[in-house]
């Protein structure tokens, strides 16, 4: 059977022939940022050196003065400072709003829900210009804090949304148990339903910080002091000085900054899907 | 004598009471998420729709009304009518890419094959990665002088080094440019969500159609493609519109150049609003989202109910 062999051979190659094409396709620019951060600038900006590989040794020069001249570290510690700070506001107001909003309101929480997911997609550039007054307002025009006070506008929603439906899956016999027990309505909550829903509020932490890191337009409006900025806006913008782009540290500092929302993102992507598309699929 | 006596409820037992019943307590947890929203969106929401009626600069904080009058200014304007256009042509272009492509790459991730997960993992990058760090490499590979993409092109004898492309800086390039840099932040997207959608068809209502006859072809297009229809919707309503909302993608890779070609609404608003102060005509740009927000709201809020018959 020469012929049905040919026709496998013929459809496998093009199967992987796909895969490959994809795997390039959706990998390369990181791989170009790999490349670059570790290429000497001799080798970077010289046309006739191939480009994918080391024509000089690798070297660590990008990274030694991305850190020892520059503000990257700086920018990771507002951007840490800027995540834990919005977490911690996401959780206190979106973990009792969901439980609230899943069990308590009855009809007009499932209403109200949708209402606060679809505040999610009011867009950051149609309110920038009147949160940029409100932000004058409060005395936080150029500081890293405005994102804290305007961070959650997006997290909130989102993440109300997501523990409704992680609170909704919860068999509501065990809280009720623990009422008939004696528990008031708070002990069903904190003792009950939220060391069950655990596994929900991670999702929310784990996405809450990645969304403030992925964050751009908020950040690009409301400062502009370069020791004020998160991560992704100082690599995005503070690495060039005049028409000089620093190709090298820009790369490297981008590469940092993406490893780890990288990593969360494949970890949770499962929650993240059934999140948004609001539990479609089962 | 003790019973009596105790049956006078005390103030904190009377609150206790207040705590326990259902709607109140719920009202008082689902509270803070609710005024955060309402005074962080719903007010400067409103603030941006009196902005744009209204002659309100950073220069002049006056809130005069003025009624129509910075809708009638931009629209006569012959550069915002190219920026309406621009914005159409960015949201429609990159989600048609994105979801064609997203198509393809679920169907191949559906087959099990030895390193699915490793692959998987890296198609997720594109989408996972913050975009404006991606853009920023995605530049860096359109750079005019040292871009990769043109030292292929000419090591494969395409083009010559003299008449290689310049990629940002000729206006229908820097627009499809802008496009694919889109289109291949979503469509990762795009691909799980068409792989959620697939894998959720039952396998008895496929193998039923088989036995009846259908066809790959049918099979996909006749049962899949209608099944999963409700969840695409929801991913391409994401897509539309945090992509007719987008600035950081024209911001960083060409400022909405040459001479405008790539210029955004949001982009557009950015620069009038933010960087020359004129607040009123900023707001009045970004508000020409509203429209198609709001067809796209009434679209998703139509599955949603769909979803709970």
């Amino acid at each position: 059977m020469p012929r049905a062999t040919a026709a496998k051979v013929l459809q496998e190659t093009s199967f992987y022939g796909s895969v490959a094409f994809f795997l390039v396709l959706a990998a390369f620019p990181f791989y170009w940022m790999v490349i670059t951060s570790f290429k000497s600038n001799a080798d970077l900006y010289n046309v006739t050196n191939i480009p994918f590989w080391f024509n000089d040794p690798p070297t660590l020069e990008h990274f030694h003065y991305l850190f020892e001249k520059t503000l990257f570290t700086t920018w990771l510690l507002n951007s840490l400072i800027i995540g834990l700070c919005v977490t911690a506001i996401t959780l206190v107001t979106a973990v009792p709003g969901a439980y609230s909003l899943a069990r308590m309101i009855g009809r007009n929480g499932e209403a109200l829900g949708i209402g606060i997911f679809l505040t999610y997609l009011v867009p950051p550039t149609l309110l920038f210009l009147p949160l940029s007054r409100v932000i004058a307002g409060l005395g936080l025009q150029n500081s890293m804090w405005s994102l804290v006070v305007v961070y959650p506008t997006f997290t909130i929603p989102f993440c109300t949304w997501l523990l409704m439906g992680f609170f909704k899956a919860l068999p509501v016999e065990i809280e009720e148990a623990a009422i008939v027990d004696g528990c008031s309505l708070w002990g069903a909550f904190v003792k009950m339903a939220i060391p069950l829903a655990l596994p929900g509020i991670l999702t929310v932490v784990i996405f809450t910080f990645t969304l403030t890191l992925q964050e751009f337009v908020y950040a690009l409006t409301f400062i502009s002091a370069s020791d004020q900025k998160p991560i992704t806006l100082g690599v995005a913008t503070d690495l060039i000085r005049g028409d000089i782009f620093y190709w090298g540290e820009i790369m490297a500092g981008a590469l940092i900054a993406s490893i780890p929302v990288a990593i969360a993102y494949n970890l949770f992507l499962d929650r993240f899907i059934s999140g948004i598309t609001g539990g479609a699929v089962k | 004598m003790v019973a009596i006596a105790d049956s006078v409820p005390k103030p904190a037992a009377r609150f206790r009471f207040i705590l326990d019943r259902r709607d109140v307590f719920g009202s008082i947890l689902v509270a803070p998420a609710i005024l955060y929203v309402l005074l962080l969106v719903g007010v400067p929401f409103l603030m941006a729709v009196y902005y744009s009626l209204s002659a309100y600069t950073i220069y002049d904080p006056s809130w005069r009304f003025v009624g129509l009058s910075n809708f009638v200014d931009i629209v006569e304007n012959p550069e915002f009518r190219h920026t309406l256009y621009n914005t159409f042509i960015f949201t429609f272009g990159s989600q048609f890419l994105g979801l064609v492509l997203g198509k393809f790459g679920a169907l191949l991730l559906l087959r099990p094959f030895p390193g699915r997960k490793i692959v998987r993992a890296l198609i997720i990058l594109p989408w996972a990665v913050p975009i404006a760090l991606a853009t920023v490499a995605w530049q860096w590979m359109f750079d005019s002088l040292y871009s990769v993409i043109n030292w292929t092109l000419i090591a494969l004898g395409i083009v010559s080094r003299s008449d290689a492309p310049n990629w940002l800086g000729n206006p229908h390039l820097a627009m499809l440019s802008v496009i694919v840099v889109n289109a291949w932040r979503f469509f990762p997207f795009a691909i799980v969500i068409f792989l959620a959608g697939i894998t959720a068809v039952p396998q008895d209502v496929l193998d039923a159609a088989t036995v009846d006859g259908a066809g790959f072809w049918r099979r996909n297009y006749q049962i899949i493609m209608p099944m999963i229809l409700p969840i695409v919707a929801i991913g391409l309503i994401f897509g539309i519109v945090f992509t007719f909302t987008d600035l950081s993608i024209v911001f960083l890779m060409t400022m909405g150049g040459p001479v405008g070609a790539t210029s955004v609404l949001a982009f557009s608003g950015f620069q009038t609003g933010i960087n020359s102060g004129d607040v009123s005509h900023g707001a009045a740009i970004s508000l020409f989202m509203l429209p198609v927000l709001f067809v796209v709201v009434v679209v998703m809020l139509r599955f949603i109910r769909r979803r709970e018959i």
